[in-house]
């Protein structure tokens, strides 16, 4: 179906943003004003996953130029899928950030940042041309550099310098792969140069491309060797911050690596068993990273190095069964990782510090909050009817389907891991008895007035009920997924409404 | 002339990946952008470099006569250069800022976090 | 060592560029409309205009003091850019309103005496003038202070 409605999410937020600027400064109207419009786009995204699923797909020719002239703007399950988690995570983070951020940072335009950053990714998940994908990601990445940057101490220039180098790097690695595709196969979008591609003859310099991409996505998804920008920067923004970091952004990359590597090109051997070894060693060098620390946002960061190695796990395999899995994982993680990091700032809050072997016996003066903080502690281990469980059973039946003991055997030891690191955390954070004795002046929390302490609270509460959805209702779930694998597995489908829909 | 260009690019990058891998932060600014550069310069050959006239239909004409040049390629490197515009501009803003914090130009020096467990 | 200071930035305090800026300022303003409007099937457009109009308040700026120019401007140059990022984005809405996809070009008359063809691809253009102003100045000014 052609429809401008697509487009609805982008342009919501987009408006939102030049509402933002002519606020400047004006500190209570920007919340005000991010809030309205981030429950306008949520809403737009539920619609529009809606519409996804009963059409099959949307798609757009902007410019009225046909397909493969113009930029095509696509939505099928899976980006419908990544649009709909996009709108419940920026909705979650949109009333968190209202309270949870410093004055000066809002003053300094970080609401504008915010959803500048939310079109960027929105733009990523649904454009159906390489080149505006880029696009997109650059409108993702300058974001993403203000907010990580702005009120910058030393410990955060560090960290920025780092995520800042290797994502220009990332970036003119993508820039130069799509210029090389387009020497090959004369064309931009990503439709087109699948039919085109099949056609060229020097499949050598397809496998090398294709690697490229690898390679531009890999820095972005945060994989072996490639990584080690993520737990150094991270960690020193604000919760809020890296709520959207950790829950979003590293998953762009997997998803424009799931997106070209399903549509595009298809892997051969070497590239296949290349993703499993690079997913094996992220799994390994994820999980070995969280042991030995004891800032519990560092342990986070480790993690999602880790959980990345899932996901490009599941590419490596390449069935359909697996696709399903790591979409299924790829719903579960966006949800819970921005709650961890968002659960994260309001420990801080209670207690001022991430340092585990500061912290203490939250469970004896928070006990409702310990309780959500369990939940949702849980629920990332996969504990059996909590979200985590349902996506790693099937890729652990699925590479032992395919024989493929070593990743098996190192999918088994992550999840061991995290199992243990996360039972250390709660131990650590919740159980014990505080190490020192605590003060009044320590808990920012209990002063603050209680809209304040709803806008920190509810929208935890709020993703921790979806990923009690995605537990208890996994069946759902999972048909969702399967129908997004099928078509990553039949790209005709794609193609076609491409190619076929031209008004 | 296009081996020329051939020998550019992979100047262009070489230069920039050293350049990036120097313990200056100046250096590595100096990196980036010739990397910039050089991908530009890339997408530019890619398109084949063709003699012909601008891809603009004469008023009198409905369709292309004779040669013409690819405008795509152009159009990319026009945005690619204002989006390397916007990121250098940011990292030499962030670089200063870094430098006023830490007082050194040394990359090296940057490196406590990853001493700490 | 205050005398150092004031060795290390030497004002650029000359009378032939002060008098020159105030006749180049308007000519290059009007110059970088022309870019503007000769974008449609020639070499030029809005980004191009753009930076040639926000050199042209550089060029004031290096002549005077960033000060000055600011006092040019009646608002903060930044508001240019929601003014510039609203105009285009409504250019890319106006085909909603005969239902035809997003940024469709539409033209609104057939000729208009100086400009020649109207149409929405100008409203565009415009607002990306005004977005390369209003970020230019934006940054070059922020800069210049912070030097």
């Amino acid at each position: 179906m052609t429809t401008n409605f697509i487009l609805a999410p982008i342009i919501v937020h987009f408006i939102t943003a030049i509402i933002l600027l002519c606020f400047w400064k004006k500190v209570l109207a920007q919340k005000i004003i991010s809030v309205i419009g981030n429950s306008i786009a949520f809403i737009l995204c539920v619609k529009l996953f809606e519409l996804t699923l009963t059409n099959d797909y949307l798609v757009l020719q902007t410019g009225n130029w046909k397909a493969p002239f113009g930029i095509t703007f696509i939505s099928d399950t899976l980006s419908a899928i990544m649009v709909l988690l996009t709108g419940i995570v920026s909705l979650a983070v949109g009333i968190y950030s209202t309270s949870a951020l410093n004055v000066s940072r809002i003053r300094f335009g970080y609401f504008f940042t915010f959803h500048l950053l939310i079109m960027g990714l929105l733009g990523a998940f649904l454009t159906g041309d390489i080149f505006n994908l880029y696009v997109w990601f650059e409108v993702v990445i300058i974001s993403s550099f203000i907010l990580m940057t702005v009120g910058g101490k030393k410990m955060q220039m560090e960290g920025a310098i780092k995520y800042v180098t290797m994502n220009i790097l990332a970036s003119s690695i993508f820039l130069t792969a799509i210029g090389i595709l387009y020497g090959i196969t004369g064309s931009l979008n990503i439709a087109d140069i699948a039919l085109k591609i099949q056609e060229v003859e020097n499949k050598g310099l397809v496998t090398v491309t294709s690697l490229l991409f690898f390679v531009g996505f890999g820095i972005k998804s945060a994989i072996f060797p490639l990584y080690f920008w993520l737990p150094s920067s991270y960690h020193t923004t604000p919760s809020a911050i890296a709520a959207i970091f950790g829950g979003l952004l590293t998953k762009m990359g997997v998803y424009a690596m799931i997106r070209v590597f399903t549509i595009i090109f298809v892997p051969d051997n070497f590239t296949t068993i290349l993703f499993i070894v690079i997913a094996v060693l992220t799994m390994l060098t994820g999980a070995l990273g969280t042991l030995n620390k004891k800032n519990i946002r560092r342990i986070l960061s480790y993690l999602i190095v880790c959980h990345i190695g899932y996901l490009i796990a599941g590419v490596g395999l390449y069935t359909e069964l697996a696709f399903t899995a790591i979409i299924f994982y790829l719903i579960h993680d966006v949800i819970v990782k921005s709650n961890m990091f968002m659960i994260t700032g309001v420990i801080v809050k209670i207690r001022e510090s991430v340092d585990m072997t500061r912290l203490g016996s939250l469970l004896k003066d928070y006990p409702k909050f310990s309780m959500l903080a369990a939940l949702v502690f849980l629920s990332l281990v996969g504990i059996p009817p909590l979200s985590g469980f349902w996506p790693k059973i099937l890729l652990l039946k699925e590479s032992f389907v395919q024989g493929n003991y070593v990743l098996l055997l190192t999918l088994i030891l992550a999840s061991f891991v995290t199992l243990f690191v996360i039972i250390r955390m709660w131990i650590e954070i919740f159980w014990k008895e505080s190490p020192k004795p605590l003060t009044e002046e320590m808990d920012h929390f209990a002063p603050m007035p209680k809209s304040g302490k709803f806008a920190l609270i509810a929208p935890i509460v709020f993703l921790t009920v979806v990923s009690l959805f995605i537990g208890f209702g996994a069946n759902s779930i999972f048909k969702i997924s399967e129908k997004a694998a099928y078509e990553l597995k039949h790209k005709e489908i794609y193609i076609d409404a491409v190619m076929k829909t031209n008004t | 002339m296009e081996l020329l260009l051939v020998i550019l690019v992979g100047v262009l990058y070489s230069s920039g990946i050293y350049m990036m891998l120097r313990r200056s932060m100046v250096k590595l600014l100096i990196g980036i952008i010739l990397l910039g550069n050089g991908v530009n310069i890339l997408i530019f050959l890619m398109s084949g470099i063709t003699k012909g006239k601008a891809p603009i239909i004469p008023a009198d004409q409905t369709g292309f006569m004779g040669a013409y040049a690819d405008p795509i390629p152009q159009a990319l490197i026009l945005t690619a250069i204002v989006i390397s515009f916007a990121l250098t501009a940011f990292a030499l803003v962030l670089l200063k800022k870094a430098y006023t914090l830490t007082g050194t130009d040394d990359l090296d020096s940057l490196n406590i976090q990853d001493l700490d467990i | 060592m205050k005398k150092r200071e004031n060795n290390i930035r030497p004002k650029l305090d000359t009378i032939i560029l002060k008098t020159a800026t105030n006749y180049l300022l308007p000519l290059l303003i009007m110059f970088s409309l022309f870019v503007l409007i000769r974008g449609h099937y020639l070499s030029g457009g809005g980004f191009v205009g753009g930076l040639i109009a926000s050199i042209a308040f550089v060029l004031h700026s290096f002549a005077y003091n960033t000060k000055r120019t600011i006092s040019l401007f009646r608002f903060r140059p930044l508001y240019l850019i929601p003014m510039g990022l609203s105009l285009s984005l409504f250019s890319g809405l106006l085909p909603f309103l005969i239902s035809k996809p997003f940024m469709t070009s539409i033209w609104f008359l057939d000729s208009v005496a100086v400009i020649g063809a109207f149409g929405s691809a100008l409203l565009f253009d415009l607002g990306v003038y005004l977005v390369v102003i209003g970020v230019v100045l934006t940054i070059i000014f922020t800069i210049s202070e912070n030097v």
